[in-house]
């Protein structure tokens, strides 16, 4: 039987199990990985695993199970336990499927899977990780150990099925190129990453560039110090300006809006952030790692304007957060194999502006630029920020000296508001993505 | 034990025969080690918001995970399916990192003796549902009847019962039932016009449903969480700059996890990669610092009997009087560094790869009375609640977000403060340290480690203690 065949058994088993509506959803995934430390390799990994997880609807009440054991007795007792759950659960007068005609498929050429990716020799990819890792150490000599490099590759598949109708499923490729360098000088010893990603081989930057820049960056920062306490215009790199996006993500989740536990509670349609600032959404961007033909539930992927010029135009919604907030979802609903949907990204970024990363930089006459952000100090319900951070001081429009071991704190309100410019320089590593952003002021926290 | 009588033996039918044949497998290109990983996951989760419960998940996953390592080298592959045919292809597939002769011997494998720090039975996820349901219904009531501003309450209640065994080219089997439950409440609290607050507490760890029954009750946590929402309502903006920073005893230990734990991995050290790298003997903290870690302590959430790789736990002293002692060690470094394993060897699933992990991370109680240090400081912040935190192993710069801290003016807690981030470095920030107190406590039971992707259970510990210098980042 296939996975797709099988997801259909399994909604139908639920059904004669006795719930009222049913969903399933079958994953399968093979990964690999291969990892050299000091031009030798290391790690060398190679699997596969698949599971299927099911969500019962009896009248108004749900229950979800998953297993990892595929067999008649497996498949039984998870549909037993789906439907004894259901039975502990509360009734839900907005649970439930999504109607019928909700259901459809993002058209055109999602390019999401690539036969090359499944088609690499071991060999190869191990020699990718040492060239990567190669062209790091021998840049400079101050770069004087790692702690690898990593060539991953992924290969999945995700197959859905409900008793509303709907079946489908896609599979997905996936590779990456990450080197961690060491760098020593003196005392000190800094360490710092680069990687490439993307859903085809034929995408992956070379590894020489990928084991240079990563070594570019772990230089940067030697020698680094910590500067007096001050209010400073930020610029955020566009590596970590993609935090900003995750964060905004969190914010606009349907989830925390109707739990009223979001800083842009019922601000739709009110100014949020600086005329510089569109957020855009986009599940069908043609080989994204956001891209889908449809989301979890079955509903269509497609682009959603977040914020359009400053303004919150719309959230996230999948259909149990739309119905709650008296909306339409937006086809973002997110699930594992199991368990209610909660809500998603597409590929989600800021769109590109017209300025160039160092016109950016040049416009600040002393101010920090952001290259790494550490820890968790984010509050979505108040919006308050604070963040470990390093990066290189700017003076008179120039990098001028690294900076390390300070935090940098605002509330994501006032940051949006204090968008001063975005850059032209957009390019996606993941599903979320940002170009530089200048943000006018907010409190570095040194001696 | 031996095999046959094992959960693995009873279940599937698997023999020490059979464990021998895998691991001989494993071992048919060669290889200084092979080690065969089995795993059998029940999980449970019911989760309550609105004074709705919307979600109830239970699911299995099995598994099996065989290893090689061939000098630096690891091999590593695994199976969804315990047929013999898919066990052997993955130990094919793990060999092939070692790519040389094969070295089968006879193998024989001895039950390693392992501690026993939570014989639960029956563990929570062997109860009945309506038992456990019954849990997040009392914790909402009691976190919406704590004050009238509170105004939403999510609750969850999650366990898991697994069963592990681990068989290695070292001659040795090791078998577990690890049970685990954890509750965890979020609150939001908010006055008429204003912006709403949070309030969070989570905790449990290897127990029986009867510890949230008596020891640790949904009431327990719903008023706490609701508790910390209603103070953050007056919170004013945290300090900017390095000040006084006081910790309380308990999750504030999370300092330890982060300042000093990663970076005593042994992985880390071995690569010469660690801020801690070859400084052993090397004062790294004030004298009055003892770190130690310890998963062999009853029922904690970063307990084990016997680590995953089949070596017994035990407490290791990483730091003595202010002394650098020693690193948390897997199999793979003890090896190679020619020191002592020390328990410390652990994975997320059969799917990974184990390395060193920390277990229950805490500083020894000192002999300062706690209220005694909060009055010794004239201007300071003092921190009772943390979110996460995280370090740069190698520049030894680490992280962690305060979410309820007071300020302190001349020995008095005055306002609360609003969510901070406090920054340090690891090999630096200890030496700081310049008063303990004797109240020592672990957390609740609700950590999470998280490295390179896998994420492990842990807990933390600590007693007040006072840094005369670090680095808050508020805004005022």
């Amino acid at each position: 039987m296939s996975c797709q065949e099988l997801a259909r058994d399994i909604v139908r088993r639920a059904l004669e199990a006795g719930a009222t509506d049913a969903e399933c959803t079958i994953s399968e995934g093979d990964e690999f990985s291969a990892s050299v430390r000091m031009r030798e390799l290391e790690n060398l990994k190679e699997a596969g695993a698949r599971g299927a997880g099911v969500r019962v609807m009896v009248g108004k009440r749900t229950g979800s199970a998953y297993t990892s054991d595929l067999t008649e007795a497996g498949l039984r007792q998870m549909v037993a336990s789906a439907i004894e759950l259901a039975r502990i659960t509360s009734e839900d007068p907005f649970a439930g499927l999504p109607e019928a005609e909700e259901f459809g498929s993002a058209g055109g050429d999602l390019r999401i899977f690539h036969d090359d990716v499944g088609e690499l020799e071991t060999g190869f990819k191990i020699e990718q990780a040492k060239a990567a890792e190669s062209a790091a150490l021998e840049f400079d000599p101050r770069i004087t150990t790692s702690e690898g490099a990593t060539f991953d590759s992924h290969i999945g598949g995700r197959w859905f099925a409900n008793s509303r109708g709907f079946s489908g499923g896609y599979r997905t490729s996936s590779c990456s190129l990450s080197v961690i360098p060491v760098a020593k000088d003196g005392d000190a010893m800094e360490r710092d990453y680069w990687f490439s990603a993307a859903r085809s081989y034929a995408r992956l930057e070379r590894p020489e560039d990928i084991g240079r820049e990563a070594a570019r960056r772990t230089l940067r920062r030697l020698g680094a110090r910590k500067v007096p306490t001050r209010k400073v215009p930020v610029v955020f790199e566009p590596r970590v300006a993609r935090s900003l996006i995750d964060h905004l993500f969190e914010a606009v989740n349907g989830e925390a809006i109707y739990r009223k536990a979001s800083f842009l509670t019922d601000k739709l349609a009110e100014r949020i952030a600086s005329g510089r600032l569109t957020m855009i959404d986009d599940g069908t961007m043609p080989g994204g790692f956001g891209t889908s033909p449809f989301d979890d539930e079955g509903v269509p992927s497609r682009r959603t304007v977040v914020i359009e010029g400053g303004v919150l135009a719309s959230y996230l919604l999948n259909c149990y957060t739309a119905r709650k907030l008296g909306l339409k979802t937006t086809g973002n609903a997110s699930r594992g194999i199991t368990g209610n949907a909660s809500v998603g990204h597409g590929n989600l970024y800021a769109e590109p502006g017209s300025q160039a990363p160092e016109a950016i930089i040049a416009s600040v006459r002393n101010g920090f630029y952001v290259t790494e952000l550490m820890g968790f100090g984010v509050n979505i319900v108040t919006g308050d920020y604070s963040r470990g951070a390093v990066g290189l001081w700017i003076e008179n429009g120039e990098l001028a000296y690294p900076v390390h071991e300070v935090t940098i704190s605002s509330t994501l309100g006032e940051m949006l508001r204090g968008v001063e410019a975005v850059g032209s320089d957009l390019e996606f590593r993941g599903s979320t993505a940002a170009p530089t952003i200048l943000i006018g002021e907010m409190t570095v926290s040194g001696h | 034990m031996r095999v046959w009588e094992s959960f693995f033996g009873q279940k599937f039918g698997i023999t020490e025969r059979d464990l021998e044949r895998y691991l001989g497998e494993a071992l048919s290109s060669g290889g200084d080690y092979a080690d065969l990983y089995f795993e059998y996951l029940l999980t449970s989760s019911i989760s309550m918001d609105e004074s709705i419960i919307k979600g109830a998940t239970q699911g299995v996953s099995v598994g099996v995970g065989v290893r090689v390592v061939a000098g630096e080298r690891t091999g590593y592959a695994y199976s969804d399916d315990l047929s013999s045919e898919r066990i052997l292809k993955a130990a094919r597939v793990a060999s092939c990192i070692a790519g040389g002769p094969s070295k089968v011997e006879s193998f024989g494998l001895e039950p390693v003796s392992i501690h026993d720090l939570y014989r639960v039975i029956p563990a929570p996820a062997e109860m009945d549902l309506a038992e456990r349901a019954a849990l997040v219904v009392r914790a909402d009531r009691a976190a919406r009847a704590y004050d009238s501003r509170v105004f939403q309450v999510q609750v969850s209640y999650a366990d898991s019962l697994r069963y592990v065994m681990v068989a290695s080219s070292d001659h040795a089997v090791s078998f577990d039932r690890q049970p685990m439950a954890r509750m965890n409440v979020a609150v939001l609290a908010r006055e008429a016009e204003g912006s709403p607050q949070r309030g969070y507490l989570g905790g449990g760890g290897r127990v029986s449903l009867d510890f949230f029954l008596k020891d640790r009750t949904p009431e327990y946590f719903a008023r706490e969480a609701a508790r910390q929402a209603i103070v953050q309502l007056d919170a004013v903006p945290a300090p900017a700059g390095e000040t006084v920073v006081v910790l309380g005893p308990g999750w504030p230990g999370i300092l330890l996890h982060e300042a000093v734990g990663h970076g005593l991995e042994a992985d880390f050290n071995r690569k010469g990669v660690s801020a801690f790298s070859n400084r052993i003997g090397q004062q790294v903290a004030s004298s009055l610092c003892t770190v130690v870690d310890d998963g062999a302590i009853a029922n904690r959430r970063g307990s084990l009997n016997v680590d995953d790789e089949g070596v017994a736990t035990h407490r290791t002293v990483l730091i003595e009087n202010g002394v650098l002692r020693g690193y948390l060690q897997d199999k793979l470094s003890s090896r190679l560094l020619k020191m002592p394993v020390t328990g410390n060897g652990r994975r997320e699933s059969y799917q990974h790869i184990p390395m060193p992990r920390m277990t229950n991370t805490f500083m020894l109680a000192g002999e300062s009375d706690p209220g005694e240090i909060v009055r010794s400081v004239p201007k300071g912040v003092y921190c009772v609640n943390f979110g996460g935190g995280q370090v740069d192993i190698t520049s030894g710069n680490f992280v962690f977000s305060a979410s309820e801290s007071y300020l302190i003016e001349d020995g008095q807690l005055t306002r609360p403060l609003r969510d901070a981030t406090l920054i340090g470095n690891g090999p630096e920030a200890l030496r700081y340290v310049s008063m303990v107190g004797n109240d020592l406590k672990l957390d609740e039971g609700i950590g999470v480690c998280g490295k390179e992707g896998q994420s492990v259970p842990v807990g933390v510990g600590i007693p007040t203690i006072k840094i005369d210098r670090m680095t808050v980042g508020g805004t005022a």
